[in-house]
């Protein structure tokens, strides 16, 4: 059983093995609690925070493609926030003696077949697809968390059933297992987060599990088991937190397809309902058009999608530099 | 040491039962999890309280639950997945006879997917920094990040509407041809076989565009890993045996390194095989493409609730038979596997 759900794993992630431990990693652990994992011999002359931050100086300037990640990550975080206000025409106004309109300066991505302003809709969709995949995120990284760490620190019956659960559900075609979920759950927009909530949740107990099972034993666990500390208590204050980097790519790589994976659904007619702007349900809706040429209409909504998934995966290859600089492929 | 690998290959063969359990338990709870009285749901809007109750007897809903998933796996075991609400037909017979459309699609698209992502990767690997190596590089990125339903209509407008020469994205054959006499499902194959090139042709050009828009999904994650193994044999100790003792270049890349790379793309495969599945759904709908993935989602729209979990199940049973199968010939390849048992 495990060898193919650790083979799966590999796969995921490309080359970037599991379960193994970065040192590099407690270099950029934001919390004073583990300094005894530090090894003493690190050079104690450079402060430590200095040397971070230089590194992730480092990686920026010497990947401009993370530079380019994180400048359209604030575009799309302020495209989220401020569309609906910065947009130029309600996204929901149709206007039929302007429909189907190509590109053009008073209509910047054109119009759709109601004459609703295309540009207008693909800006107000953003904060909807951002929120959906944000929340599936935090969601599966919460439960991945809690369920991966205490497999991971308890290990016998636990480990054992968690494992199961979280093959069981790697047995499914991902995309298909949240098409069923949201079949059986009824059709909504909370139901699609669930879905891919349900459907991330092995990617994040995995890794949880293995950054917390080779800390299981460490010095400091010892340590502040010996000072009398219950164990959820070091599982979640003195463990956990050396497994949040790690955790960090995998949450910026799996928003990406989160997004993805939303806007999918969406696209075959699951969750978001018509009039409401959503980048896959106006691809869906645009593809309609493009047998007869109106390309705009599904154009500029799956080229927002596009981008917005390809800053994630740069986001997210860049934090692994950061974080890991070993890994880099 | 054949012996060994047999019981290695039987004994992951028992592994796959318990994950096939699971399976069943998952779709079990899914078609259990139907908002409301799943009973009100099949007996429609305008059935009065008796005639749910009858539904509810009929469905075995007043049985425990226990019960009922005994009752759900003799349904299974003997084939009955329940009826399809938009075709009238048992969901088993529905999807088994969409089922070859499905597989003629991914099965194509793996192949064109291998030829390409495997030369590319090795490519890539033993130049590394040159142009074929940033195009691999643009490539995976590329792939990881294109909704392959937008990939999809892009090819539609590039291909039918701009320079019309792929055929209108609708199903599998244009209405000037009927398909070939059935004998392995795949359009291309059996045309061939009953010795009509030219409807051969007009399958071909159909599948063309569907398949390389699952293709380029695909290629991705296997030239990534080609890359990444071919990489890693390379900069072994015996690939540096090898060339001090002299062999040719092409000796050592291909009988050495390319042989042992492989066997970490095939494990790659079984992921691949997950997102190959779930795309197939988008491509399908995308190009009118009549599998069992458009079959699903025409369900979802009319709440056609047992043909979507069928499907659902159907999948699944798929892919861990693919997954079995990719264990296996593992298995029998690595020579390493098997000697420390």
């Amino acid at each position: 059983m495990t060898e193919r759900a650790e083979l799966q794993d590999l796969a995921s992630e490309a080359e970037n093995p599991q379960g193994h431990e970065p040192e590099g990693t407690v270099m950029n652990q934001p919390l004073p609690a583990l300094e005894p994992a530090v090894p003493a011999s690190a050079p104690a002359a450079r402060p430590r925070t200095g040397g971070a931050l230089a590194h992730i100086g480092y990686v920026l300037r010497s990947n401009p493609m993370t530079m380019i990640a994180f400048v359209l990550f604030v575009i799309i975080v302020i495209a989220a926030f401020l569309g609906p206000l910065i947009a130029p025409y309600d996204p929901l106004q149709s206007d039929v003696s302007a429909a189907l309109q190509p590109p053009s300066a008073q209509h910047w991505f054109g119009t759709d077949d109601l004459g609703r302003d295309v540009f207008s809709r693909v800006l107000a969709a953003t904060g909807l697809d951002l929120m959906i995949a944000v929340s599936a995120v935090a969601l599966s990284f919460v439960l991945g968390s809690i369920l991966g760490s205490l497999s991971g620190y308890y290990g016998g019956w636990t480990d054992r059933i968690a494992g199961r659960f979280i093959d069981t559900i790697m047995a499914f075609p991902l995309f298909v297992l949240a098409m069923g979920i949201v079949a059986a759950l009824g059709n909504s927009v909370v139901n699609i987060v669930y879905a891919t909530a349900i459907v991330n949740l092995p990617f994040y107990a995995r890794v949880s599990r293995a950054e917390v099972n080779v800390r299981r034993e460490a010095g400091f666990v010892l340590a502040a088991k010996l000072s009398g500390n219950s164990d959820l208590r070091i599982l979640a204050t003195q463990i956990f937190p050396n497994a949040l980097p790690p955790m960090m790519v995998q949450i910026s790589l799996n928003l990406g397809w989160a997004i993805l994976n939303a806007a999918g659904l969406s696209f075959i007619g699951l969750g978001v309902s018509p009039p409401t702007p959503e980048w896959g349900i106006m691809v869906a809706e645009g593809a309609r058009f493009i047998v007869s040429g109106e390309w705009w209409l599904a154009l500029f909504p799956g080229a927002a999608l596009m981008i917005a998934v390809f800053t994630f995966n740069m986001l997210g290859d860049g934090l692994r530099d950061i974080v890991d600089p070993r890994q880099r492929t | 040491m054949s012996q060994s690998k047999l019981r290695i290959a039987v004994k992951r063969l028992a592994q796959a039962i318990p994950t096939l359990f699971g399976v069943i338990v998952v779709t079990f709870i899914l078609t259990r999890a139907l908002p409301g009285d799943p009973a009100a749901y099949f007996a429609g809007p305008a059935a009065d309280a008796k005639s749910i109750q009858q539904i509810r007897v009929a469905l075995g809903l007043d049985k425990p639950l226990p019960v009922q998933f005994m009752l759900y796996m003799r349904d299974l075991a003997t084939g009955n997945l329940g009826d399809s609400i938009s075709t009238g037909q048992p969901v088993v017979s529905d999807i088994a006879s969409r089922l070859p459309a499905s597989l003629e699609l991914t099965l194509t698209a793996l192949v064109l997917a291998l030829g390409i992502a495997i030369p590319l990767g090795v490519l890539a690997a033993t130049r590394p920094g040159t142009w074929i190596d940033h195009l691999c590089r643009a490539f995976v990125t590329a792939g990881v990040s294109l909704p392959v339903f937008f990939t999809g209509l892009a090819l539609v407008y590039v291909f039918y509407y701009q320079f019309g020469v792929a055929p209108a994205p609708l199903g599998r054959l244009d209405f000037a041809h009927f398909p070939p006499p059935a004998v392995t499902g795949f359009f291309v194959i059996d045309a061939l076989a009953d010795g009509d090139p030219e409807t051969a042709w007009a399958a071909f050009t159909q599948i063309l565009l569907p398949a390389i828009t699952l293709a380029l999904f695909t290629l991705a994650p296997l030239a990534r890993m080609t890359r990444g193994a071919m990489l890693q044999v390379l900069s072994a100790d015996f690939i540096r045996t090898a060339r001090a003792a002299g062999l040719a270049r092409q000796k050592v890349l291909f009988a050495y390194a390319f042989r042992n790379a492989l066997l970490p793309v095939i494990t790659t495969l079984g992921m691949v095989f997950s997102f190959m599945l779930g795309a197939n759904v988008l491509v399908e709908k995308v190009f009118a493409w009549p599998g069992i993935g458009s079959y699903a989602v025409e369900a979802l729209v009319v709440s056609d609730y047992a043909a979507v979990q069928g499907f659902v199940l159907a999948m699944a049973i798929l892919f861990v038979a693919v997954n079995l199968l990719i264990d296996i010939s593992y298995t029998l390849i690595d020579p390493r596997v098997g000697f420390d048992d």
